[in-house]
């Protein structure tokens, strides 16, 4: 009897939640085996595995796929290491250290669309841009960004977006970190870098885990960087899986591709979802 | 020359004056307990010789070397920390090396030496479990066993058994004793419980507002203390002081006069010119009911039956209260007025800067 009445009650929620995600899944599926192309109404056949196959062998997937693993991988290191540094060296007292903290937390709440003009327009324009005003006055060449090193720009930018996230959970994680471990480990003869490696980053290792597993699921769509400064190129050089499916569904109007596309990406994040929580909970879980 | 010796150390916070001029000198293999009130500075004395605060002046010697600006890991002193403080992802084994790791030991001698300690400590079947798998009383007896092994000058305990329960804190009590015994290695032990105090200090130090109130073995503090707080400190239940209407003083002999009754006081026991108030202080074993022709006369208020022994809370005719220890059977009821006698030998006297101005007899029976 009271079972069935919390069944009832949670029955909403729950269908709610189904079809919410069962839906746009069983759409997509759909899409993807049928001939869609908003360039040709009405012309909605079946297709079968056709528009997987077109996707695959578009010239720009494997690198995206690449590109796509080696933006999240890139982004993860960095902010993580730096995450970690920072949130160490921001846990020690000294003057400032609030405005700083709120300094260095900001960055996470800039629109990622915001996020990449500043980047594109006032720090990487090879012109007028920061970075460019810094190689001239050491009197080099200035770097066009976008267009030399632009899966690189977009790293930086993405860490950039990130990296406040990762100290703001590991300077939480860090505060409450037992101060008698660490006076123990004093009495033991432990200099700060024994006490940092023994027993700051063993402390770290689940908010670590967190982060990185809190971030993969960003990273694997970031799209909106790309979009405003790059545009996926030169060519595909910057090109990830996201936007290359926007790519076939809104600039060559192929919805079926773009949903084949779309599925691709669910099993690329199951497939690295997999593989890094079995290596995070193995290796770093207390 | 002392083993470790402290002089006029001060310690001051932001706002707060915690140490206020420490005096003590600790011979070396000697058990000292620092013990008083939460905020009597004794944790800031523990953790400034540990060097985990810095003192703001006077001087920390350690066997002839000044170790008052040395940082903590160069002191060579062990410290036990109320929170245990082991470190939570290392093994046991790993928790008891860590120290002889940092050191740079070789894997033999640390092998070795967790080894004899682990044996000692009964913890060989547990080298191999991480903290949160062990019981209260495993961890501290890791906690004591990572200080050990290092075979350091002195030995700091900061509280370490008040997170344990009642039983075992008895029994690791007598482990700490029979530890102190084995090593011979100097021992200071922090504590708000008196009973630990008295139980393991060859000598206690009674702290009180960032000074030290008094310091001698446990015995001298609770026969003679030389002020109304460390007679109210030590003890439970605690002496009673009972304010006197007025002391007459009749050539050799004082007679302390309160509700008609006149208790005579030698004034050979007595130093100092004597002052206006006087307040008498009497352990509750020092008073005795007896039938009739007591000193004093009140009313019972409550009676405690302890077992071995029965606590009679009297209530006097000027409304004061005294704690009397009765035998265990005894058969007084609740309202029963009854008749108190106090031995003269024990009683102590306070002046009114609740100083003690005279010395219980030399001959006072030891019950």
């Amino acid at each position: 009897m009271k079972r069935s009445i919390t069944r009832l009650l949670m029955a909403p929620s729950v269908l709610l939640l189904l079809v919410w995600m069962v839906v746009p899944l069983s759409m997509t599926i759909y899409f993807s085996t049928i001939n869609y192309n908003l360039l040709y109404p009405g012309r909605n056949n079946f297709v079968g595995w056709m528009n997987f196959e077109f996707f695959v062998t578009d010239p720009g997937f494997w690198i995206a796929i690449s590109n796509t693993l080696i933006l999240l991988l890139s982004v993860l290191v960095i902010t993580v290491v730096l995450g970690v540094a920072l949130a160490a060296l921001i846990d020690q007292p000294f003057w400032g250290r609030n405005v700083v903290r709120v300094l260095l937390i900001s960055p996470f709440f800039i629109m990622p669309t915001v996020n990449a003009l500043i980047w594109k327009n006032m720090m990487m324009n090879p012109v007028y841009g920061i970075f460019a005003w810094l190689s001239q006055s050491f009197g080099l060449e200035p770097i066009d960004w976008l267009s030399d090193y632009p899966l690189m720009s977009v790293i930086i930018m993405v860490s950039w977006q990130w990296l406040p996230f990762a100290i703001l959970v590991f300077v939480t994680a860090l505060q409450s970190q037992d101060t008698e471990q660490k006076e123990a480990a004093q009495m033991d003869g432990a200099t700060s870098w024994h006490i940092f490696r023994y027993l700051t980053i063993p402390h770290l290792a689940r908010p670590i885990a967190v982060v990185v597993m809190i971030e993969t699921i960003f990273l694997l769509a970031v799209f909106a960087e790309i979009y405003v400064s790059t545009g996926g190129g030169p060519g595909y050089d910057s090109t990830n899986l996201a936007y290359l499916i926007y790519n076939q569904a809104l600039l060559q109007y192929d919805v079926g591709v773009a949903s084949a596309g779309g599925l691709f990406a669910v099993l690329l994040a199951n497939i690295v979802a997999f593989f890094l929580i079995r290596a995070v909970g193995k290796n770093l879980t207390v | 020359m002392a083993y470790l010796n402290i002089t006029e150390l001060q310690k001051h916070y932001d706002n707060y004056h915690a140490l206020r001029g420490i005096n003590l000198a600790i011979n070396e293999g000697e058990f000292i307990v620092f013990v008083g009130p939460s905020g009597c500075g004794k944790s800031t004395l523990l953790r400034t010789i540990a060097g985990l605060e810095s003192s703001t002046g006077g001087t920390i010697e350690l066997d002839g070397r000044d170790i008052t600006e040395l940082s903590s890991s160069k002191r060579d002193l062990a410290m036990v920390f109320q929170s245990y403080a082991l470190y939570p992802h290392m093994t046991v084994a790993e928790n008891l090396s860590f120290a002889l790791r940092l050191a740079k030991e070789e894997q033999s001698v640390i092998d070795e030496k967790v080894k004899s300690v682990s044996a000692s400590l009964q913890l060989d079947k547990l080298l191999e479990r991480k903290p949160r798998e062990l019981s209260g009383g495993q961890r501290q007896r890791v906690a004591i066993g990572r200080a050990i092994v290092r075979q350091p000058k002195v030995f700091l305990f900061d509280e370490p058994l008040s997170n344990l329960d009642a039983a075992l804190r008895v029994q690791m009590r007598l482990e700490l004793a029979r530890l102190h015994k084995k090593l011979g290695t100097t021992m200071i032990y922090v504590t708000h419980d008196q009973v630990e105090a008295m139980t393991l200090a060859d000598r206690v130090v009674i702290l009180n507002a960032g000074q030290i109130e008094q310091v001698g073995t446990p015995l001298e503090l609770y026969r003679s203390p030389n002020s109304r707080f460390v007679a109210e400190f030590i003890g439970t239940p605690k002496m009673n002081l009972i304010e006197l209407d007025n002391v007459v003083r009749e050539n050799d002999t004082l007679h302390l006069k309160l509700l008609g009754a006149s208790i005579d006081f030698p004034v050979a026991r007595t130093h100092g010119p004597l002052p206006d108030n006087v307040i008498m202080g009497v352990r509750p074993e020092h008073m005795h009911l007896v039938e009739t022709h007591g000193d004093l006369i009140g009313k019972v208020e409550l009676i405690e039956h302890l077992g071995s022994e029965a606590y009679t809370h009297i209530r006097l005719a000027n409304d004061q209260t005294v704690i009397v220890k009765a035998p265990a059977r005894t058969t007084i009821k609740d309202g029963e007025e009854v008749h108190i006698q106090v031995d003269r030998d024990e009683v102590i006297l306070f002046n009114e800067n609740n100083r003690v101005f005279s010395v219980i007899a030399e001959d006072a029976s030891h019950d």
